[in-house]
């Protein structure tokens, strides 16, 4: 289809804006920009068409099944985005004086109440806007900790192999020493390994739990002990938080900071790839390093960005917390759990589980059997599930299982769904025992064939350029 | 209610697929000492017993019917088509186009927009971007740094929240901030000349600034780059629609806060983090940047590239730990400008400069209420106001919003959202308490 500015038509507009009822003022001389800027020129039946066109060519969660391992990708309710829609709350400025605002500040204050209570936490900061964001965040939270008390040697994080990209990433931002840890057998910390990394320059563990394989590491508490053991703090990755929410806590588990990805586990639509929103959350010790915006707040405290975070974000996951209340939160955990219990049992017996046992909320299958087989791999797999109109699971990861499909149903699909679901992968390892080659070609019935990566790296276009 | 449609024979099916017997089997790696039994939270609510919950919540905001307030958040007027496109539920609830065939609308989108902010900026490179101005700013003085050059320069005339933000940051990384002061409301260039040396990676100015005031900005770009720094601009976009782009203005890196681009207010968020920048720093560009390709058709087709850089791919060697960012309100930032048009981005960045200009002669008409800081400026300025609190006060009653109380006095904001009538009633108001 084509680009915006290809339907662009010299002289057409919308009219938006009323005539200026003040005088106008000249753009101060040596300040005016040369020439206008390409923006397309379009009436608003234009811009309403293109934006539907593009529009019906986007999957969302809403639109069908999207077991993007990882991500949780569950239903976006419509109550949520009406009630972040309020005026009330969408019209009100960061800075407008505190008495204006008390509402925000009991959307903020009752979030943050329920959130500790979900996770074992003391103190609750919504700024950062994602949830790498709120890893960095939180990994400060240690740092500041550790230089508080002039603790100067401790310069290195621990990450096991098996963790999100984001995870060593963070570390990095916080001017720490990355130290990976090999997984055990099972997918879960190898505490032989940990206990050889573990030192006096150890600041802190990053750890997901249940862990990225999908697997809750029944060593939890004697790998935060030992970390504690060795001066270091223990930071728990929300990310696979939807597992276990009302059902266990990662401050009873013995984690000092943690964060959640409200886009995730708290039903927030994730946007084609944000604004996500998250909640840091941290042990009473830590409660005074927390974030706060120099504006707001006064000067004297780290911030990760301006104003108090994604606030519509979080409106949106408190009404979602209403919704759920105390029997909701671990009803949602457990049907995750038992949806990707039931899917993997489904699929078993064609595409293998990297590790065969009860998993949490996702599962990782294994494809490097099949493909030594079918020459099929999992990109081809996912390739072909598109035809299905399914969204693909993730891809490769973790690191470590080859061949990797990470499926994470969450708990608003139905047996339904995941029947269906189960039906098309065992379809697809049939006809990559028969034709491997459709395979190869897959997608056959969607938007575009595979995209060229290596041309798009190799030679850049990023923009679209008005024609000489 | 947890939205979960399995029927409770259903449940008991699956679990029996499964091979346990109740939800606890499933759990059965957790230490059992660990299980909680029941959360401190209230029951769950009906939809309309949520929406009574949370209407009231929103009840206890003040709504004012004139916003004369800014300072990184602006009031302009958002068009409906703004509003409905991104609440569409394909765009509302996709996630990162990582699978390019079933996600082409939003990938087109997002390289829409990467042109769209070239062209504000004049730049030729942008990204997907990033989660507001504040981290924006901080992820360029992270882009510009290398091996040798290790501080980064930052207006103090800059936004507080930023300069705070971009401290943080460097704070992260062990590296320097140093904030070169401001003198008469802008940037005290002396003071940058005498601050710039061979260990600068970057200086970073806002344009216009937390004041309003319009820097001498490639005065100031200047001094950088002969100093062998970068120059990094941060910009109000909608000024963009009439002032000199960073790139002309000599800027390697253009960040900014893209919120006033239709979105609400919102209390601070969710916002937009642009960065734009040359070619030459093409692949030091944080973020997901979207690339034009062809397909197994040859066909065009629009796919994540330069992943190169990231952390799913480089972990502690990424650019960034930056995954989700801001998409859909570069979405939202999109309709807008296809909306407004290169003349109606104008008209609104025209306006809002003569409504603020207005305001300031009304204002200053008045007495002992002066301009602190007498340079040009774009739709802020910053006026002494006696019996500030009451004044304030007075204009809260009356349903507006009126400018911020900071150190050196109050800051003002109007935007074309304010009519003429708006304005002057505001004035009228600060009158009649000065009067008294």
């Amino acid at each position: 289809m084509k680009l915006i500015f290809e339907k662009s038509v010299a002289g057409r507009h919308c009219d938006l804006l009323p005539r200026c009822d003040v005088e106008y003022v000249e753009v101060p001389k040596g300040f005016a920009r040369e020439k206008a800027p390409a923006l397309p020129e379009l009436s608003e039946v234009d811009v309403t068409r293109h934006y539907t066109e593009l529009d019906h060519r986007v999957h969302g969660v809403n639109c069908g099944f999207y077991p993007l391992g990882s991500c949780t990708m569950k239903y976006n309710p419509r109550i949520d985005e009406e009630m972040a829609a309020l005026p009330g709350f969408a019209g009100v400025h960061p800075l407008a004086p505190k008495d204006a605002v008390k509402g925000c500040r009991e959307v903020l204050d009752t979030a943050a109440k329920y959130l500790c209570e979900i996770t074992g936490m003391d103190g609750m900061t919504f700024q950062p806007a994602a949830g790498a964001h709120g890893e960095f965040t939180g990994v400060l939270l240690i740092k500041q900790y550790h230089d508080k008390r002039g603790d100067k040697k401790r310069t290195k994080i621990i990450v096991p192999d098996s963790a999100h990209g984001t995870n060593p990433a963070t570390a990095a931002m916080c001017g720490y020493q990355v130290v990976n840890i090999p997984s055990a057998p099972n997918g879960c910390v190898d505490l032989e390994a940990l206990k050889a990394v573990l030192g006096d320059d150890t600041a802190g563990l990053m750890l997901t739990n249940p862990n990225t394989v999908g697997i809750f590491d029944e060593n939890i508490l004697e790998i935060t002990k030992l970390v504690h053991e060795a001066g270091g703090l223990c930071y728990y990755d929300g990310a696979n938080l939807n597992a276990i929410m009302g059902v266990v806590r990662p401050g009873d588990m013995g984690f000092d900071c943690i964060h959640m990805n409200l886009h995730k586990t708290f039903a927030t639509p994730h946007g084609g790839g944000g604004p996500g929103a998250c909640a840091v959350g941290c042990k009473e010790f830590l409660r005074e390093f927390l974030p706060a915006s120099a504006l707001m707040q006064g000067e004297g405290h780290l911030q990760v960005r301006a104003f108090a975070g994604n606030f519509l974000v979080v409106v949106r996951a408190l009404t979602y917390l209403l919704t759920l209340g105390r029997e909701g939160v671990p009803e949602a955990a457990q049907n995750a759990v038992l949806n990707a219990n039931y899917l993997m049992q489904k699929i078993k017996g064609t595409f293998e589980p990297a590790f065969d046992r009860i998993c949490m909320h996702e599962f990782v299958l294994d494809l490097s059997e099949f493909k030594k087989e079918t020459g099929v791999s999992a990109l081809d797999v996912a390739k072909s599930l598109i035809d299905y109109g399914m969204h693909p699971p993730t891809m490769y990861f973790p690191m470590i299982v080859h061949e990797a499909l990470m499926l994470e149903p969450t708990e608003t699909e139905s047996k339904e769904t995941l029947d269906w679901a189960a039906e098309v992968y065992r379809k697809l390892y049939e006809l990559g025992k028969t034709d491997p080659q459709y395979m190869h070609d897959a997608p056959h019935h969607a938007q575009i064939g595979r995209p060229d990566e290596v041309r798009a790296a190799r030679q850049p276009v990023l923009r679209w350029k008005k024609p000489e | 209610m947890s939205y979960v449609p399995s029927t409770a024979e259903q449940r008991q099916e699956m679990l029996k697929t499964v091979g346990v017997q109740d939800y606890r089997g499933l759990y059965r790696d957790v230490p059992q000492q660990m299980l909680l039994d029941g959360l401190d939270i209230p029951e769950g609510m009906s939809e309309l017993a949520v929406t009574r919950a949370m209407t009231a919540m929103a009840a206890k905001n003040t709504l004012f019917q004139t916003i004369l307030r800014g300072a990184g958040a602006y009031d302009h007027y958002i068009p409906a088509v703004v509003k409905t496109v991104p609440a569409k539920e394909e765009f509302l609830t996709a996630y990162t186009p990582y699978q390019a065939e079933m996600s082409q609308g939003v990938l087109q989108s997002i390289f829409e927009y990467q042109t769209m902010i070239c062209e504000l900026t004049g730049m030729e490179v942008g990204n997907a971007s990033v989660y507001d101005g504040a981290t924006a700013a901080a992820e360029a003085a992270a882009m510009c740094r290398d091996r040798k050059r290790r501080v980064t320069l930052i207006s103090g005339a800059a936004h507080p929240d930023v300069i705070n933000t971009v401290r943080t940051y460097c704070y992260g990384t062990g590296d320097e901030l140093k904030v070169v002061p401001a003198k008469d409301g802008k940037t005290d260039a002396d003071a940058l000349g005498s601050m710039l040396d061979e260990g600068v990676a970057s200086f970073i100015v806002q344009q216009p600034n937390f004041f309003g005031q319009l820097e001498d900005v490639e005065a100031l770009g200047k001094l950088a780059h002969d100093a062998g720094a970068m120059y990094v601009m941060s910009c109000n976009p909608i000024s963009l629609g009439i002032l000199k782009t960073p790139r002309e203005c000599g800027a390697d890196v253009a960040v900014g806060e893209g919120q006033p681009l239709g979105m609400p207010i919102g209390f601070g968020g969710p916002y937009l983090g642009f960065m734009a920048t040359t070619e030459k720093y093409m692949r030091k560009l944080p973020g997901r940047i979207v690339g034009e390709t062809v397909d197994s058709k040859g066909e065009r087709a629009y796919v994540l590239s330069l992943q190169a850089r990231e952390q799913h791919i480089r972990r502690e060697k990424a650019s960034s730990n930056i995954c989700s960012n801001e998409a859909l309100c570069a979405l939202t930032a999109s309709v807008y400008l296809a909306a407004m048009g290169p003349d109606g981005l104008a008209e609104a960045a025209r306006q809002s400069m003569a409504k603020a200009h207005y305001l300031c002669k009304q204002l200053t008409a008045l007495p002992g209420v002066e301009l602190v800081y007498t340079g040009e400026f774009f739709h802020e300025f910053v006026t002494k106001l006696p019996k500030q609190d009451e004044v304030l006060a007075a204009l809260e009653k009356a349903g507006i919003l009126g400018g911020l109380p900071v150190k050196e006095g109050v800051l003002w904001c109007a935007t074309e959202k304010a009519d003429k009538a708006a304005l002057d009633k505001a004035v009228e108001i600060v009158k009649e308490v000065l009067a008294k």
